[in-house]
């Protein structure tokens, strides 16, 4: 299968620089698959699980939240704010993120701004979790 | 030589002594978080490279559309982001960054965004606005906090707060250099990526998912948080990068005292001895 040079990167580094097969984000829009030759684009990302399919047919999962999908000449860049591997995830962590949002979001006295926080908070947290479900 | 009493000498070598060994602490102190820091430059450095490139790339292919972030207006209040550190005894690090905004602000309408104990203080003290002192400590600031400082710029720029975003802070050249600049944010400016475009081969089939006007909208903010992480993982290595070399010369200098006092001290011993010596033999 024909293979697109793919680089993933974040405020945190290069996290992937090499062929990929295919690459499915979920963008603004919803989900969306870039496979070789694709026509050029650019598109927002939204938050949810991405998957990268490497070029020996590998899948690999990540939470990929934030940032934008761009494919220029057959090079595609993906710049999300946060991309973690789902096996580098912390389940754990994220657990106790998502009842810290709840708790927030159950209370009536909270702040319109504290609300915000809690919910991109508390959808960050799901993110995570459902991709650390598919290791 | 024999009017300063050894006692005196040797406590001023003895003060000499702590100080120098606390400059030497914070030395190398700054010269471990410089690494981190240096590290942290490294890494997202790709990361603004590609983002810069893909807005440039929206800006030379479109001209179809127009974003309120393109449109220059007519300029009554400049915001400025405005990047220093929290604690002194780092050479001319805050003042030089702090006086080239002093400079650029005399006589405009402006508001700032200080980030870091210094700055917060330095515009207190001059009575000039800030938008929101909330990012005092510039070291808890972190890659979300951008963002958030992004999207509520991007908001208040489109609602007319302010009508150019500038962000300062001090460029990391080289461990031994760092110098201070001024960045325009918004608007961004079409000029420079048209003169860009007009060696390369126009792509005008670029698809936009949903369209362009909203891939600009969303991605803008993005890319000024993007921006301002940079300017600030730039501004920080420079910190402790000003901060080792500061207290690299402090050190030195304690050195040299010592070794001074130490001569002082070693000759007024002798000449007490030698002093003593001559009351004695002259006495018997």
């Amino acid at each position: 299968m024909s293979t697109f040079p793919l680089k993933i990167v974040t405020p945190d580094g290069l996290i992937y620089d090499g062929e990929a097969q295919r690459i499915i984000v979920r963008t603004r829009e919803g989900d969306m698959a870039v496979m070789a030759r694709h026509i050029n684009c650019v598109a927002p990302l939204g938050m949810g699980r991405a998957t990268v399919v490497d070029a020996d047919g590998n899948r690999r999962y990540a939470a990929c939240i934030g940032g934008m999908l761009s494919v220029q000449n057959g090079e595609v860049s993906l710049v999300p704010t946060t991309f973690e591997w789902a096996e580098s995830i912390d389940a754990a962590r994220a657990q106790l993120s998502l009842e810290r949002a709840e708790k927030v979001l159950s209370n009536k006295d909270a702040s319109a701004a504290d609300i915000q926080l809690a919910e991109a908070r508390l959808h960050r947290a799901l993110v995570r979790k459902s991709v650390a479900s598919y290791e | 030589m024999a009017g300063v009493s050894t006692k005196e000498i040797k406590n001023r070598i003895r003060s000499m002594e702590s100080t120098r060994q606390i400059t030497k602490a914070m030395e190398m102190v700054a010269a471990s978080k410089l690494r981190r820091a240096q590290a942290q430059i490294l890494a997202s450095r790709p990361y603004f490279q590609i983002l810069s490139s893909a807005i440039n790339d929206i800006l030379e292919n479109n001209r179809d559309f127009s974003s309120p972030y393109l449109k220059e207006r007519p300029v009554n209040k400049v915001m400025y982001i405005v990047i220093a550190g929290d604690r002194g005894l780092a050479g001319g690090y805050n003042s030089n960054i702090l006086k080239m905004v002093e400079a650029e602000l005399k006589g405009k309408d402006a508001v700032v965004l200080p980030i870091g104990k210094k700055a917060v203080e330095f515009f207190r003290s001059r009575k000039i606005p800030a938008f929101t002192e909330a990012y005092a400590e510039a070291a808890d600031v972190g890659i979300g906090d951008c963002f958030s400082i992004a999207k509520n710029l991007s908001k208040a720029y489109l609602a007319g707060e302010f009508d150019e975003i500038h962000i300062a802070y001090t460029n990391f050249v080289s461990v031994l250099s760092q110098v201070p600049a001024d960045k325009k944010l918004l608007p961004l400016s079409p000029e420079e990526a048209r003169e860009r475009a007009e060696g390369a081969p126009r792509r005008s089939d670029t698809i936009y998912e949903p369209d362009a006007e909203e891939v600009f909208a969303a991605i803008v903010p993005e890319f000024l948080g993007g921006i301002l992480y940079g300017a600030l993982c730039e501004s920080r290595a420079s910190e402790q990068a000003a901060r080792r070399t500061a207290m690299d010369a402090a050190t030195s200098n304690a050195d040299e005292m010592i070794a001074d006092l130490s001569l002082k001290f070693n000759r007024a011993r002798q000449a007490a001895i030698t002093q003593e010596i001559t009351e004695i033999v002259a006495g018997s």
